[in-house]
């Protein structure tokens, strides 16, 4: 493991019996996991590399017992780690060896559906197909679909603020979530907005969205609910470079048109997803784009029509359109396995997780290539070009000696080149421990300073989740001192009026 | 130490100096002044907005008008970066020029306020976290608020997010300085996310429905394939105010289609079919649709110069119940009201009271859910009465320990929002 976590609480260590028994009397019958054997299962998240047995693991079924939880932690001094479906890609729910784990998953009730208010209100536990599936017989749907969406959990969305393919048009998380109840560390129970819109003072929920478990812990959300498309058609368009598919992207966002979800392959992307489930893409081309209109019949037509214009003078080699929900499918089948598919032509791959200007698409590729090179590795790239998030796929061995320490910094160079270019370390798997110490490469430290004295405010005595998101952990009494000059403070340039 | 030209603020009672600082360099140096001399703030854009907040006394004002200027602007990336100041005027004539938008509609305070049009910044705008009619279908500011540059309260710059749309990557302040109304940090840079422009757009509407059949018939709107991008209701003395919608002498409900024309063609038809059964339709073309949805975002049946002896409430809560605390309004005193956002947004316009009547809308509000914000009363008023809806011991307490995260002497809007935030 490259990355340092804070090291054990030994006094805590020692109390674990006393700890495991006060648990117990909080969460009684099965809820409370102590055995080694049974604990594995919570050892580490859907970032395999990083691994740790927590002290004890608590699976609460009531937002009292959330909040009993974390008044003992927090009284106690005891750390807690709390968990969703574990499906993080960046290691958010990776446990502490002197820490609580505590997971969410019996929060899994619908609790209401309000087709009135277009909302429904559930528990963190349940996963993000599900909510689509409550209301699927009224025609309405959740809108962010992260391609974990059967097994990731509403909790962990609004804890990673996840994306999905279509959130260029219809959003992310953030932008889907209404309300929610949160427990914060000392074992309050607050409730964040509700059916209405926007809040009455600070957009606590905006902030808590994205906070990766550092915050609080949410124990029920009220999420938007959308009317379902009448239709969705895609078109399947190759290119001969990557410049032509990128130029083409630009083109269609810069004629007025917000697909429902637009996405881009390299050539060695296509060529591992068209072995592995024959969806037809062309092997000849250099980058693959799917486009896909979702509205009215009258509008999907006529926007495709758009398309297929736009993407002939583009240079497009092949373009072909969906003519039923089959063939559409199909077009999809490719992008939606590319991940496995990758990982029938490797051992082991690392799925990483920037976003750039999509202008800086050829450039980043580019030097991408001469990254892959210098280490060794191969790199298949998916990306949600309408967004800008690029997904490189790093190929390794994770048996052959340094593979795995080459692909993460290979990984890390990556990240740092989508910063230097004008983006972001992550666009939706979060910060984690994986990018935790890229954080200063695109933060300074002022920056860093700011968001940790938000977390003293939700968190003062940093129980929630240490060790994940930010590199160097400050005291928050260090943090809120001032330092004031005074007198010594001039400003003589400063035009008054 | 400060000048002596002066001038005088809405909210203020007493002459205060005003300091104009030219670039981020000198706002951090003006916040370290004010930390070191015990000062306080008022702090302004293009000062629009003055009016709206609890009136609270500060020292001097931190004018930001002269952080001003576009200083990015890529259409096809759907990004705009800006000095806060930057008028939103500017900002809006600039997108439309490459057939873009600000989707999240900012309403224009002005003609509520009794001041000019088009005089805020793009800064003010996230301050206040504004949007307009297509709220219910592309979001508020904070929707669209991607990056940030400011200078907090303990006089130190930092910046927060970035210029994707895409981005998870350390928490996002922007969702909190957006709607802080200038009580966490003074924003020197901003960069916001840019949409299409629809193609063309027109409105559907429907007359002489009550207030609660009219939200039963934007429920079953909203519900449709239509993707209605707006849904209003205007009581007959209300509508009567907007020349669009004026000539029918009754309650109009009005629906808007935004898109390419064919899509806007084909769930026009679908809305008519669906509300046919609600009562008698009629349709606005493009021109006449801009001309009304441009009303109802500024409220300017309200507006100063015809309601002006009338306080204003504007009240978000859910849609199904806007129409109950509308009624409530209206059978406890002469109240109208109007009702945005498929309902779940009353804008009241009430007698002129001693206490802007604010023990009852929170009352109604704290039943229906939701919370109300006290847009138009003299200073007096505002300075003894909840301006915004008071939160619960625990989360007022947490918004309070947020607040001195970022300012933890009160310099900046102290005040503005709760006493003490």
């Amino acid at each position: 493991m490259a990355v340092a976590m804070p090291l054990a609480d030994r006094a805590v260590l020692a109390r674990r019996d006393e700890i495991v028994a006060a648990l117990r009397r909080i969460v009684p019958g099965e809820g409370v996991i102590a055995s080694e054997p049974a604990m594995r299962a919570y050892e580490s998240d859907g970032l395999t590399a990083y691994r740790q047995l927590p002290m004890v693991v608590v699976l609460p079924e009531t937002t009292d017992q959330v909040a009993a939880i974390l008044g003992y932690c927090h009284r106690e001094g005891i750390k807690v780690v709390p968990r969703g479906a574990g499906t993080s890609l960046s290691g958010g729910a990776l446990p502490l060896g002197d820490g609580v784990l505590l997971g969410m998953a019996r929060f899994n009730r619908v609790r209401e559906i309000d087709f009135d208010n277009r909302v429904a209100v559930v528990e963190p536990g349940v996963t993000n197909l599900a909510v689509s599936q409550a209301v699927e017989s009224a025609g309405f749907y959740y809108a962010p679909d992260p391609s974990s969406q059967i097994a990731c959990t509403v909790g962990g969305n609004v804890a990673e603020n996840s994306g999905g393919v279509h959130c260029l048009k219809y959003g992310v998380t953030t932008n889907n979530v209404l309300g929610c109840e949160l427990v914060l560390v000392t074992g309050e129970i607050l409730r964040l907005g509700g059916k209405h819109l926007d809040a009455p003072g600070y957009d606590l929920l905006g902030v808590v969205t994205g906070s990766e478990g550092l915050l609080g812990v949410v124990t029920e959300v009220t999420v938007r609910i959308l009317k379902k498309p009448q239709t969705a058609r895609a078109a399947l368009v190759g290119f001969p470079t990557s410049e032509d598919g990128g130029a083409c992207v630009a083109r269609i966002i810069g004629s007025g048109i917000i697909p429902g979800g637009m996405e881009m392959m390299d050539g060695p992307a296509i060529k591992a997803a068209e072995d592995f489930v024959h969806a037809g893409y062309p092997l000849d081309v250099e980058a693959l784009l799917i486009v896909e209109l979702d509205g009215p019949r009258a509008e999907v037509d006529h926007l495709l029509e758009r398309v297929q214009e736009i993407a002939r003078e583009c240079r497009a080699v092949t373009c072909r359109v969906s003519n039923s929900e089959e063939e559409r499918l199909l077009f999809w089948a490719g992008r939606k396995a590319a991940f496995p598919a990758v990982g029938r032509i490797s051992p082991d791959y690392y799925c990483m997780d920037g976003t750039i200007p999509r202008a800086k698409l050829p450039l980043v590729l580019k030097r991408m290539q001469e990254l892959s090179q210098k280490y060794g590795l191969r790199v298949a790239n998916v990306f949600h070009a309408g967004d800008g998030n690029l997904h490189p796929l790093i190929l390794y061995d994770a048996n052959k000696p340094g593979e795995l320490e080459r692909a993460e910094k290979f990984g890390a160079d990556i990240l740092l080149l989508c910063v230097e270019v004008g983006g972001v370390l992550t666009g939706e798997h979060g910060v984690g421990v994986e990018k935790r110490d890229l954080m200063p490469a695109m933060f300074s430290e002022s920056d860093l300073d700011q968001q940790q004295r938000v977390k003293c405010a939700f968190d003062e005595k940093g129980l929630l989740n240490p060790g994940k998101v930010f590199p160097t952990l400050h005291r928050c009494a260090e943090l809120g001192r001032m330092h004031v000059h005074a007198g010594r403070v001039a400003f003589p340039d400063l035009p008054r009026f | 130490m400060l000048s002596s030209d002066a001038r005088r603020g809405d909210n203020q009672s007493t002459m205060t100096a005003l300091l104009k600082p030219g670039n981020p360099a000198e706002v951090e140096q003006a916040i370290r002044w004010a930390l070191a001399e015990g000062k306080t703030f008022e702090l302004v854009g293009r000062g629009s907005k003055r009016a709206i907040g609890r009136a609270a006394q500060w020292d001097a004002t931190l004018d930001l008008s002269a952080l001003s200027g576009v200083t990015l602007y890529e259409p096809e990336e759907l990004v705009l970066s800006a000095r806060a100041g930057t008028p939103l005027d500017e900002v809006e004539a600039l997108v439309a020029a490459s057939g873009q938008q600000l989707a999240f509609e900012p309403l224009d305070y002005g003609p509520l306020l009794g001041a000019p049009s088009g005089a805020g910044s793009i800064g003010g705008a996230l301050a206040a976290n504004l949007s307009g009619p297509r709220r219910i279908k592309a979001g508020a500011a904070r929707d669209h608020f991607l990056g940030v540059a400011a200078v907090s309260g303990r006089g130190e710059i930092f910046k927060s997010g970035g210029r994707v749309v895409k981005n998870v990557t350390g928490y996002d302040l922007c969702k909190l300085l957006a709607g802080s109304w200038g009580t966490l940090a003074a924003m020197t840079d901003v960069t916001i996310k840019t949409l299409p422009r629809a193609e063309t757009s027109a409105s559907v509407l429907i007359f002489n429905l009550d207030d609660a059949a009219a939200c039963k018939a934007m429920v079953a709107a909203m519900g449709s394939f239509g993707d209605v991008s707006a849904a209003a209701h205007l009581p007959a003395a209300v509508a009567a105010r907007i020349a669009e919608i004026a000539a029918g002498r009754t309650a109009v409900t009005a629906f808007r289609l935004e898109g390419f024309a064919p899509s806007v063609v084909d769930r026009k038809a679908v809305l008519e079919n669906l509300l046919a059964p609600f009562g008698a339709l009629d349709s606005l073309n493009e021109a006449a649709s801009i001309a009304l949805w441009r009303a109802i975002r500024d409220v300017t049946p309200f507006a100063a110069k015809t309601a002006g002896d009338r306080d204003l409430w504007r009240i978000s809560t859910a849609p199904s119940r806007g129409a109950e605390v509308g009624r409530a309004l209206t059978e406890q005193m002469d109240a109208e009201v109007l009702y945005d956002w498929a309902g779940g947004l009353v804008w009241a316009a009430l007698p002129i009271a001693d206490d802007a009547s604010e023990p009852l809308v929170h009352r109604l509000v704290a039943t229906a859910g939701g919370h109300a914000t006290l847009i138009r009363a003299p200073a007096a008023v505002r300075a003894k009465v909840h301006v915004f809806t008071p939160e619960p011991p625990p989360l007022a307490a947490l918004t309070m320990r947020v607040r001195q995260s970022f300012d933890p002497q009160g310099v900046l809007n102290a005040g503005r929002m709760w006493a003490g935030v």
